[in-house]
């Protein structure tokens, strides 16, 4: 559904969605990158478990949220990759304390 | 150009927290209401509260803000089904009881005691317990070590404060309220039997007028001859992101909403009319909610913001009706939504009757304050 506006193969890093290693151009947004995947959705919502996508990609809206090296609430469209980085699809609302972290 | 309106039979200023319940009231009893309200620059308490049904310890230096306090409370459960009936918004009330924690067995010891005091004077009926430590630990799993205990009351609960204020305007224009905001009223007048409004876009006038403008009622009460004795507490309040649930009572200072946001905030400052926030408040602030709920320490700030609490010298509401002519009404209170039931519900009756009880009214009068000090 996406497609880069420049494709000429620059450098590239391998990052981890959920799981799955995914290379994906160095530099780049988050959110972009993860779009460009096909990733969906980005996360469920933690009232009604409906899915999200990015939204404004500009820090806003808070709809882009993903799980990123174990952080929950991470706004993917404010982060760039970086390499190894393990991302996830945050679910509902996030777990904290130590209940949470043995998850 | 200036428009004008035809007469209302009641004109309520102010449209925060107390001034729509009173519109609701109002209009719900078949009165024809106008709300006037000032715009996005005012100060406005209804958009930046706690969100608590708070009972417990209210009314320390007067059992009849007690009295009041514990029977709007008592009435929450049944306005609020009421209200989202009207307008299919669920105001998230709900009423676990709540806990206030107290970080020192001095702390708890103290207030209990109070607690304990107040219901000596109290007449409407509200039980407390002193929980210790472990029976809190049960009771509230992820509470941090260092804190000492609670008073727990089961009468207490919380509401989204929000949704409190939209189905309120709401409702009261489904019951045929008229809602202006952007109308600041800039002077007020008695002209013949009624009264004169000037607002910033336009001259109304009012068979009968509620002043309910919460700290903005400090300039219109003197212009008929009563006095407003307000003055702005700022509070800072923090929410975090939204985390999974893990607080099912309410506590005195934080609380996590229905969707998993944990707001919480208590500092009470006299800043004037600063609504900023300031790193020192906020930083003490999260230490205290750290030190209460450890797990906290996980969960991410999303958002900070001071709002001005509407004070009197004492902290107990002031209900006054203009003496002589007696149609104008000054009310002026702290704890806006702990109080909706009882100001959409007795106070509306008494404005329709035109006449608060001075028997009844007499605790609330601002005469309390001409005694002189010793
Ligand atoms: C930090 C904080 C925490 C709080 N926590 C709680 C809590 O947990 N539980 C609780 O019960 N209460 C709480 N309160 C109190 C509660 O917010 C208020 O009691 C409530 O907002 C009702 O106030 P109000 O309607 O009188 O005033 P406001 O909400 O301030 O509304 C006054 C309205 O009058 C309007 N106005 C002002 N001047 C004029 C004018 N000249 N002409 C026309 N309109 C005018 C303003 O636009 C505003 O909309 C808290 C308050 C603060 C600040
Ligand atoms: S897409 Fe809106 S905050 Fe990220």
């Amino acid at each position: 559904m996406f497609r880069p506006l420049d494709d000429k193969g620059g450098k590239a890093v391998a990052i981890e969605i959920e799981g799955r290693s995914q290379i994906v151009p160095a530099a780049s947004n988050l959110a972009a990158a993860l779009l460009s995947a096909g990733f969906s959705p980005f996360r469920t919502t933690p009232a009604g478990a409906a899915p999200r996508q990015p939204y404004c990609m500009m820090g806003v809206c808070f709809d882009c949220l993903v799980e990123i090296d174990g952080l929950p609430n991470r706004q993917a469209c404010l982060e760039t990759v970086r390499e190894g980085m393990h991302v996830r699809r945050q679910q509902g609302a996030a777990a904290i304390g130590e209940k949470g972290k043995a998850r | 150009m200036a428009e004008r309106h035809p007469t209302s039979d009641f004109v309520v200023i102010g449209g925060g927290i107390v001034g729509a319940s009173i519109a609701y009231g109002l209009a719900k009893s078949g009165e024809k209401v106008l709300l006037l309200d000032e715009g996005d620059v005012a100060f406005r308490a209804a958009r930046g509260n706690l969100g608590n049904v708070w009972v417990q310890g209210k009314g320390a230096t007067s059992h009849a803000y007690a009295d009041l306090t514990r029977n709007a409370a008592n009435r929450w459960g049944g306005f609020a089904a009421a209200l989202q009936e009207e307008t299919g918004i669920d105001l998230h009330f709900r009423r676990p009881g709540a806990f206030y924690i107290c970080f020192s067995e001095e702390e708890l010891e103290r207030r209990s005691g109070m607690m304990a005091s107040i219901n000596e004077h109290a007449t409407v009926r509200s039980e407390f317990e002193t929980v210790g430590p472990e029976e809190l630990r049960r009771r509230l799993p992820e509470i941090g070590p260092e804190i000492a205990g609670a008073t727990y009351c089961p009468d207490d609960g919380t509401a989204n404060p929000l949704f409190l204020l939209r189905a309120l305007i709401k409702a009261a224009a489904g019951f045929g309220a008229t809602y202006l905001p952007r109308r600041k009223v800039v002077s007020l007048c008695r002209d013949g039997e009624g009264i004169c409004i000037e607002t910033e876009a336009g001259t109304f006038h009012a068979g009968r007028v509620v002043l309910a403008a919460g700290l903005g009622n400090g300039k219109l009460a003197p212009q008929l001859g009563m006095t407003a004795p307000v003055r702005p507490v700022r509070g800072q309040i923090m929410v975090t992101e939204k985390v999974r649930k893990f607080l099912d009572f309410g506590t005195n200072f934080i609380r996590q909403t229905v969707e998993g946001g944990c707001v919480f905030g208590e500092s009470s400052e006299e800043a004037g009319f600063d609504e900023g926030t300031t790193l020192s408040v906020l930083r003490e602030t999260a230490r205290r909610a750290v030190t209460a709920f450890p797990l906290l320490r996980d969960a991410r700030v999303v958002r900070a913001w001071g709002a001005l609490r509407i004070m009197t010298p004492d902290g107990v509401p002031v209900y006054q009706q203009a003496p002589g002519a007696g149609n104008v009404f000054l009310i002026t209170v702290h704890s806006g939504v702990t109080l909706a039931p009882f100001h959409a519900g007795e106070m509306a009756v008494a404005l329709r009757q035109n006449r608060l009880d001075p028997d009844r009214y007499l605790p609330f009068s601002p005469e309390r304050f001409n005694v002189q000090a010793a």
